[in-house]
This record gives C-alpha cells, structure tokens and sequence, in this order.
C-alpha cells in the first residue's frame, strides 16, 4: 500500500507542467537550460522511458508551475519534438509541441573562438536559419552552425 | 537626423547601395566640403591596417572633420584587460562618430549596441567589411555605366574570401550572373550557392581560369591565394600559380572589361597588366575615399 501510494505521489499532477518526449541523452540539457535547479517546486524527472517516436525518453513534471511559453521554447533547440502538458485540477487542459523560435539568447555557444561572444563578458545570440533541418547563425561573427556541432553555455 | 551603423552591407536595401553610389559620384566631382566642421570622428583600430585607415582618415578630413583615435591597440587600455563594451562606451562620449576595425569576428556589430554614436566598420576578423564592398560597388558602377546584368567573375581565394562574399550579397540585388573560378580547395561555400540559388541568380564553377571565362566578363575580380590558408602546403605550391592573370590573356576579352582586385596583390596579376587601360585595381583604391565619405555621410544621417 504504501509502495503504490508513493507511486501515485509521481505520476499524479494537480496543477502543473508536464514536459515529455525529450531525448534521454538531452534530458539534463533541458533541466539546465530552463533552469530547474533554481525553482523551489516539485519537481519530478523521470529518463530512460520507452518512446515509440524518439526511443527512449525523458520526462519533467513541475507541480504549481506554468512556464511562459517563449521561455519553455528555448528547449526545441536541443529537444525539438517535446510536448508541454498544461495540468490543471489532474486534468490536462492544454498540450502543444514546443516551437524553436526565430533567435535564441544565451543558449549556444558559438563555435568560432575567434568571435567576440567568446571573448567578451556578454550574451550570445543565435538566429533560426532554418527549423527543419536545423541551422543557427551567431548574430556576431555570422557562423552558420549545423545541428550536429550546436554546442550549449 | 536620423543615424545609424554600418556593420555589414546586409545592412542595407538595394535603394541605400544605390543613394550611397550616387553621393560617392557627388563626392568624386568635389571631394573638398566641410560638411564635417566641428565634428570629432574616432578611428579606432585595434587591429592595424594602414590602407584602409589612411583612406578613412583622408574621406573624414577632406569633410573637414577632426579624428581622434588610434593605429595600433598595444597603446591602449585594450592590453591592460579593458573590454570593448568599456573603451566604446568611453569613446563614444567623446565622438559623433566610431570608426573601427577590430581582429574579432562580431566585434563591430557587438559595438553597435553598446555605443549610442553610429559604428562604421573597417573590417571585424575574417567577417566583414562593408565599405570594401561598397567602393568594390562604386568601381564596377562607374566602369560598367550600370549594376545591372553584369558578368561578375570572381578568381582566386573563394573560400576565405570575405571581399568576395561580401560582393555577392551585395551584387545579388542586381541580377548578376557569377563565374566562380578557384581550386578545389578554396572554392565558394555552399551557403554562398544556397544564397544564390534562394534569389535566382545563375552561377557557373570552373577550376580552370580559362580563356572562354576571361572573353566572357564584364568584371574581372581576382584575389589573392593566402598561403596561411592552407593546412597541407604541398597543395598550396600546386595552386598559388594557377590563376595568374597575364596581359596576353587579354587579347580577345571584352571592351569594357575592368580587372579588379582588393589589394594587396602578390603574384595572381603580372606586372604587365598594369599598364592595361582595363586594369582598375588602382584606381579602384582611390575611389575608397569617395565611397567612405559617402558612408560616412549616410551613417550620420547627413543628406547630400
């Protein structure tokens, strides 16, 4: 008894934000870059689920917390595919795919150490060439940087 | 009066290339105006580059404006651990305008948002150089009568180039046709065919700087083959002496044909091609001081 509630304590969500489908290997990725580690709410994660789209998965629940949407956002630069599950009263009353938005601040690291975002305490800025096939140019130096060599802050 | 920096030549519209060209005209026919008077230019280089300095220097005093500034950043507060946010912030109290060039990528843009007097870029890295650009525009405009419909081919150094990148974006504007001739190794980057695949413009690749492509152009743009470039120098001795223009070679090319080059040159022109009434790299030089005061002008939001 006292195993299954502990169980129904993590998968039950009065009011909160559910965030699945994240790549498992992208999953700490996501905690840092909307900076959980910061918020004094509940906050469960879960990795290593089965995923029939992506393989395996991720999964953050934050209980009382509803992120601004352009902020939750800023995670389909490294899990383009996560869904954002709005709960309110157990239920879910709003459920949407992130979207990358047309520029990113202070998330990726621009590659070119000759550029002045490397060089200067300030924040970098990338903007969105392309969101299929994913491409990001450094708003400074204007590298362009492929999917596979994003590096994050 | 409304002012505003110039970082890149993206930066500007096709009408602003234009206005910009026709206020170089103006300032060909009279290059003495104290439009300037009273007013304090910085020249800030913490890189040195004494060409495009002295022609800056020179557009801003024949506008009879005063600079302050410097040639080289070793006497600067930049050595003792300044950052760029703090010395613009300085300068920019002091003058209506900045000028600077810098050995960072970015520098100049990252600038632009922390001064609030005008930026003009003489050169940020290996990125851009906008007023290049613009006397390079000025150049093929006053030779060819028109931007119109060129035949534009571009020589040499195509990978690293950033005169010749630069030139692209801003000759798309004008439906150009592009011959891009260079080795393997240095040959124009995708993203610049992906451009011009996006706008329409036709463009052909050759390795070979050959005869049909010299007849053919209306603008000769060679560049210099950079030895630092390479990582395996037994390719560089392979290619630095392929693309050398010759006088000979010039024999059937077209009457209005101009050679350009953004100097310095090496070996990719021979000596007697100077004396060719096509070749314009000089006083395409020269027309560097008309094209930055009219720059200069724009970028105070000066009206000529």
């Amino acid at each position: 008894m006292a195993e299954l509630k502990k169980e129904l304590k993590v998968a039950a969500l009065e009011n909160g934000t559910v965030i699945d489908h994240i790549p498992s290997e992208k999953l700490f990725k996501v905690v840092e870059i909307l900076k959980l580690s910061e918020l004094d709410k509940a906050i469960t994660i879960g990795n290593n689920f089965t995923s029939k789209q992506i393989g395996k998965k991720g999964i953050i629940k934050i209980a009382d917390y509803f992120f601004k949407e352009k902020d939750i956002n800023r995670i389909a630069i490294v899990a383009p595919k996560a869904k954002i599950n709005i709960i309110r009263n157990y239920e879910v009353t709003e459920k949407y795919e992130v979207v990358l938005p047309d520029e990113l601040s202070d998330i990726i690291k621009c590659n070119n150490p000759k550029c002045i975002t490397n060089n200067e305490p300030m924040h970098s800025v990338f903007h969105i060439q392309d969101k299929e096939d994913i491409r990001v140019k450094c708003k400074y130096c204007e590298q362009v940087v492929t999917f596979e060599d994003i590096k994050l802050l | 009066m409304k002012s505003e920096s110039l970082v890149s030549i993206t930066d500007y519209s096709k009408e602003e290339i234009l206005e910009v060209l026709e206020s170089a005209k103006h300032f060909e026919e009279n290059p003495n105006q104290k439009i300037l008077e009273g007013k304090v230019v910085a020249t800030l280089f913490f890189e040195p580059s004494t060409r495009t300095r002295l022609s800056f220097e020179t557009a801003v005093t024949r506008l009879g404006g005063r600079i302050i500034g410097f040639s080289d950043a070793s006497t600067t507060s930049s050595t003792k651990g300044e950052t760029l946010n703090d010395t613009i912030k300085m300068v920019s109290n002091y003058a209506d305008l900045i000028i600077m060039r810098h050995y960072l990528d970015g520098a100049a843009r990252y600038a632009s948002e922390v001064s609030d007097k005008p930026i003009i870029n003489a050169g940020d890295g290996a990125n851009q150089h906008p007023s290049q650009t613009m006397l390079d525009l000025y150049s093929i405009y006053k030779t060819q009568g028109t931007l119109e419909g060129l035949n534009i081919t571009m020589v040499g150094d195509l990978k690293y180039g950033r005169t010749v990148h630069s030139l692209i974006m801003a000759m798309s504007h004008f439906n150009p046709t592009f011959h891009f001739v260079a080795p393997d190794e240095l040959k124009i980057p995708d993203d610049y065919k992906k451009f011009c695949d996006s706008k329409g413009i036709k463009y052909y690749e050759h390795t070979e700087f050959s005869q049909e492509v010299i007849n053919n152009a209306d603008i000769l743009y060679m560049t210099r083959v950079q030895r630092e470039r390479f990582t395996d120098l037994m390719v560089y001795e392979k290619v630095k002496d392929v693309y050398v223009l010759k006088n000979s070679m010039l024999n059937d090319s077209k009457e209005n044909l101009r050679i350009l080059h953004p100097l310095p040159r090496v070996n990719e022109i021979a000596y007697d091609v100077d004396e060719n009434p096509k070749a314009y790299y000089f006083q395409q030089a020269k027309n560097g001081v008309y094209a930055r005061q009219a720059i200069i002008c724009k970028v105070l939001g000066i009206k000529i």
